[in-house]
């Protein structure tokens, strides 16, 4: 077997498994979200502070997720590995 | 496919080096641009506002009493300088991702712009920190234990890599993702289909993300300058 396709196509599913970063990420974000209608529901005069906080949780979930984006895209475009063989 | 970075014209070449414009490039300086002449309409205005706010006076004094109290209530006391900074750097955000939506390609889905940006930030932190703490800046480093120094530096120096690469992934996501959507599409077809697409990659993430930095970086720079 051609070592560079092998190596191509396990890339390929390494990609696809580190876009699963997304998942931890989704559920993080659903939490926040979930919670800050139920504090807007309570306290509705504080919608503003309770919005910004919780776009700023938001944000920080979301790292993780986009540093599995970031792998995925080093696999895909500027694969370390394939310079190997 | 390649979503890189393209060579538009070579510019000059230099110890065999060839420094070329690229698509990044362009887009920063029609989006410096853009920004430049509003900031110069602006200012050539300015001579003939009244006490009576009215049409264009009206909206800038909205936008500067919002971006003052924006950096009061999440700075607090004492920071009312870093308003006016932090708001060109929202304004160079937001134009740049929204640049995508003229068919540019939008300057932070380059990691050299987000990483620049996140530096600017990485430095403003830590000389905020030691222009206010004065020697209390380094304290804080041993605070709560000594023992969790080279944890306290680890976290420092993640801040500006996570700023960064949260901009840049963000954007080039979008950007790929509407790509591949105009690949897939016939001609016919790229005009009103991905226009849904836009208003969420462009229009709210962009926003989402540019108010997302500059938060963020305001939030570290008051945390560091803050004794605990």
């Amino acid at each position: 077997m051609d070592p560079k396709a092998f190596i191509l196509g396990c890339s390929a599913i390494g990609a696809g498994l580190a876009s699963l970063s997304g998942l931890g990420s989704g559920l993080g974000q659903g939490i926040a979200a979930g919670k800050a209608a139920e504090a807007v529901g309570r306290q509705p005069e504080a919608r503003g502070a309770i919005m910004s906080t919780m776009l700023i949780g938001a944000a920080v979930a979301e790292t993780c997720s986009v540093y599995g984006l970031i792998i995925a895209m080093i696999l895909l475009m500027a694969n370390p590995l394939v310079a190997l063989v | 496919m390649d979503f890189g970075n393209k060579n538009l014209w070579l510019l000059f070449e230099w110890n065999g080096t060839s420094i070329y414009v690229t698509q990044t490039l362009l887009a920063t300086w029609v989006v410096m641009a853009v920004l430049l002449v509003i900031a110069v309409v602006i200012r050539l205005r300015l001579s003939s506002f009244k006490d009576v706010p009215k049409g264009l006076q009206n909206g800038i004094e909205a936008l500067v009493e919002i971006m003052e109290n924006f950096t009061k209530s999440t700075m607090g006391e004492g920071y009312e300088g870093y308003g006016g900074f932090f708001f060109g750097i929202f304004a160079f955000i937001l134009l740049s991702n929204y640049s995508g939506l003229v068919g540019l390609r939008p300057p932070t889905s380059d990691l050299a712009t987000t990483a620049a940006l996140a530096i600017t930030s990485f430095l403003l932190i830590h000389l905020t920190g030691l222009r206010k703490l004065k020697g209390g800046y380094f304290k804080s480093y041993l605070s709560p234990l000594p023992l969790l120094l080279p944890l306290n530096i680890m976290g420092e120096l993640s801040k500006p890599i996570s700023l960064c690469f949260r901009l840049f992934g963000n954007v080039l996501g979008g950007f790929i993702i509407l790509s591949l959507v105009y690949e897939m599409l016939p001609f016919a077809l790229r005009f009103v289909l991905p226009d849904v697409l836009h208003l969420f990659f462009d229009i709210l993430v962009g926003a989402l993300q540019a108010f997302i930095f500059t938060v963020l970086s305001m939030t570290f720079i008051q945390q560091k300058s803050v004794r605990n």
